[in-house]
């Protein structure tokens, strides 16, 4: 699952993953016991405070302070992700982990990644799809602070159903960054589109201009925020939150430049697919096991 | 919940970071806002770059309005965004592949020009406050006027020869500036609800009817509470143009909904359901039904009949009232309309306005009213009508010998 091109592990990162992992894990588990419970505050405040002292370990542990990290070229890397959504069990850890690594608003309308259910019922031709919005995904997890897919389809007969993980897309030709007035969202060289917090103005053309939805606004800064593949976890050889979580290895993230990367080879070993390929901007997030009703 | 933002309800499947509307009411006013700018501004073109005389009772008023409006095109904005004293980054570094980017330096650049076109207009009259004027307004117009005192025929025919040429310039600018506005919403492709290249023209054509309607309103209004007389003439020149610019941005905007239907692209099933369903009183009713083709219909009626009068008056008066709401309407339509539809093309949302708050509808409301406001502290100082040389400040005072 580690792509080999990475920095090596070191005795100091594997720590603070254990530490990321567990926080993350006690986190989830914590949250959905206590759902519904008196004690859901709690929880969740503990859940919420964590991700503030996961942070902390790696800078204990040696790394340095400057970022990116001081041994990382981004001359050297093209960073892609890859999805296998047959995969997918619509677990949201992955969408948990990411909330709390990147700090994103406990809710159900602010998602740097996000799960997509489809499910093709009772003979119909049209999927029902759903995600973490649905009044009955925020009923079964009994808090917009944490994320869960309610079991509806328990009583009908389902012909087809399956998951779909949804993030930034990080173009080659992104329209985000083709509108950005001020030049605050920016494609690097090695493969993201990033936002600069300091600079951007929060005027949302590039919210709109995003056709995926992946952008949103964050009411906190004052400005539009998303997905930046973790880049301040990548650049210190760490895999995105999201993929370090994944229990069953859909989600996927290598670099390209390196041909034996996990990437490099589940594009070469699969008829891969991108979102909405139409639009132009030429997404580097590959998906094996989408369906014609995904957009 | 986070009392930040309002979550949007929906049906069908939207993204989950489509249930915050991005652009809110103020979005709504800001096209409006600017829309009218370059609509009053082509009615005082028409006098001082056509010559055509009919207009000259209303001339100078609709530059001073277009001034009034300009103003306050960035208020809108500025309520908008997230991070407002930033707002010059995007002057200080203009990303120049964004649509949006040359919005500060064309804002400015008409600002400037309506400014120096207004000075040369009330030249005469800055002169005279500050030569009979008292108070701190004559120092304020001493300065203003910039040591230019000179009143003289001589002088005067080069004040109009300024005129003229700044008026040149100011129509591609004003057109420009609006159908660049247009061209901000056109040129997104990932909504299909803007996606058009017919936005700029429609947005140009609506323009010119609303300023047009709004100078109509203003001066029907105006000369009432002045107890004077409506230049009959200067209606009727206002109803024609307000007429035919109103067919062509009927028959546009006709033609730009025609062929988002006939393309039938990927989503069209939500575009019909939103389309037959929640658009019908905004769209057909209200913007197309009473906004548009009842004044058209009324506006052919009295171009064909010839009607004079009071009747022509009171026909104008309510078909420009009813094209200012159909053009407030279309820009609802557009802006609201195109975030109603998700970017799924699988689901709708529903935008709730809320009515405090930055954002709200009271915010918006108050931004639509400020021109107003201006103008009339600007009318109390300046008179903007043909038949009055003297300011309205110094009315009632003998003039200097």
């Amino acid at each position: 699952m580690r792509d080999q091109t990475m920095k090596p592990e070191t005795k100091s990162d594997v720590p603070a993953r254990r530490i990321f992992l567990r926080d993350v894990t006690r986190g989830v588990a914590c949250a959905g016991a206590a759902a519904g419970a008196a004690g859901l505050l709690a929880a969740t405040a503990s859940a919420t405070a964590e991700p503030a002292a996961a942070p902390a370990a790696p800078a204990q542990a040696g790394t340095p302070a400057s970022f990116p990290t001081a041994d990382y070229d981004w001359t050297k890397h093209r960073w892609a992700f890859a999805v296998d959504a047959t995969k997918c069990i619509g677990c949201l850890r992955c969408v948990e982990a990411c909330k709390r690594e990147n700090h994103v608003a406990l809710d159900a309308h602010h998602f740097r990644t996000w799960v997509e259910r489809y499910a093709y019922v009772d003979g119909g031709e049209k999927p029902l799809i759903d995600s973490m919005p649905d009044k009955e995904n925020i009923a079964a997890a009994g808090s917009e602070t944490v994320y869960r897919f309610a079991n509806k389809y328990r009583d009908s007969k389902v012909d087809k159903a399956f998951f779909v993980p949804k993030l930034c897309n990080h173009c080659t030709h992104p329209a985000c960054v083709q509108v950005c007035p001020t030049g605050a969202t920016y494609k690097t060289k090695d493969g993201f589109v990033l936002i600069d917090h300091d600079y951007c103005i929060g005027c949302q053309y590039c919210v709109q201009a995003c056709p995926y939805g992946a952008r949103f606004f964050n009411h906190a800064k004052g400005v539009t925020d998303k997905c930046t593949w973790c880049y301040h976890r990548v650049t210190k050889g760490l895999q995105p939150a999201c993929v370090e979580v994944c229990p069953v290895g859909a989600r996927m993230f290598s670099d390209l430049n390196d041909e034996e990367s996990i990437v490099s080879r589940f594009i070469r070993d699969n008829r891969v697919q991108v979102l909405k390929p139409e639009t132009g901007n030429a997404p580097n997030v590959y998906y094996v096991g989408l369906d014609k009703e995904v957009s | 919940m986070d009392p930040l933002f309002d979550a949007a309800p929906f049906t069908g499947y939207v993204y989950p970071n489509e249930t915050v509307i991005p652009w809110s009411v103020l979005i709504v006013v800001y096209p409006y806002l600017t829309g009218l700018v370059a609509g009053s501004f082509t009615v005082s073109s028409l006098f001082h770059v056509f010559g055509l005389k009919q207009f000259q009772p209303v001339a100078r008023f609709a530059m001073l309005l277009a001034l009034c409006l300009m103003v306050c095109v960035p208020m809108p904005l500025l309520l908008h965004l997230g991070r407002p004293e930033r707002a010059f980054n995007a002057m200080i570094t203009p990303h120049l592949t964004s649509a949006f980017a040359i919005f500060g330096y064309a804002a400015s650049f008409y600002t400037i020009l309506l400014l120096l076109e207004n000075w040369f207009v009330y030249r005469t009259q800055i002169v005279q406050i500050a030569t009979e004027g008292r108070g701190p307004l004559k120092w304020i117009c001493r300065v203003v006027s910039l040591g230019s005192t000179d009143v003289s025929a001589h002088a005067m025919h080069y004040d109009h020869k300024w005129i003229y040429v700044l008026s040149i310039i100011g129509i591609p600018a004003a057109l420009g500036l609006h159908g660049y506005v247009g061209f901000v919403f056109g040129s997104l492709k990932s909504r299909e609800w803007w996606s058009s290249d017919l936005m700029p023209p429609v947005f140009l054509l609506s323009a010119v009817i609303s300023g047009t309607a709004l100078v109509i309103v203003l001066y029907v209004l105006t000369s009432l509470a002045r107890k004077v007389k409506i230049e009959e003439a200067c209606i009727k020149g206002l109803v024609y143009t307000l007429w035919g610019f109103l067919m062509f941005a009927l028959l546009l905007e006709g033609v730009e909904f025609a062929s988002l239907l006939y393309r039938s692209r990927e989503g069209i099933d939500v575009i019909l359901t939103y389309v037959t369903g929640r658009l019908v009183v905004p769209f057909f009713v209200l913007q197309i039904g009473l906004g548009s083709v009842i004044p058209l219909i009324t506006l052919t009626f009295l171009v064909i009949r010839g009607t004079r009068g009071r009747a022509l008056i009171a026909s104008a008066f309510g078909s420009a009232l009813l094209v200012l709401g159909a053009v407030l309407m279309m820009r609802w339509n557009v802006v609201i309309g195109g975030q109603e539809i998700a970017k799924t093309g699988k689901g709708l949302l529903t935008y709730q306005p809320e009515l405090m708050g930055r954002e709200g509808l009271l915010a918006a409301g108050a931004v639509l009213c400020m021109p107003m406001i201006l103008m009339f502290i600007a009318t109390r100082i300046f008179s903007p009508w043909a038949e009055e040389s003297r300011p309205a400040l110094l009315r009632g005072r003998p003039a200097a010998a």
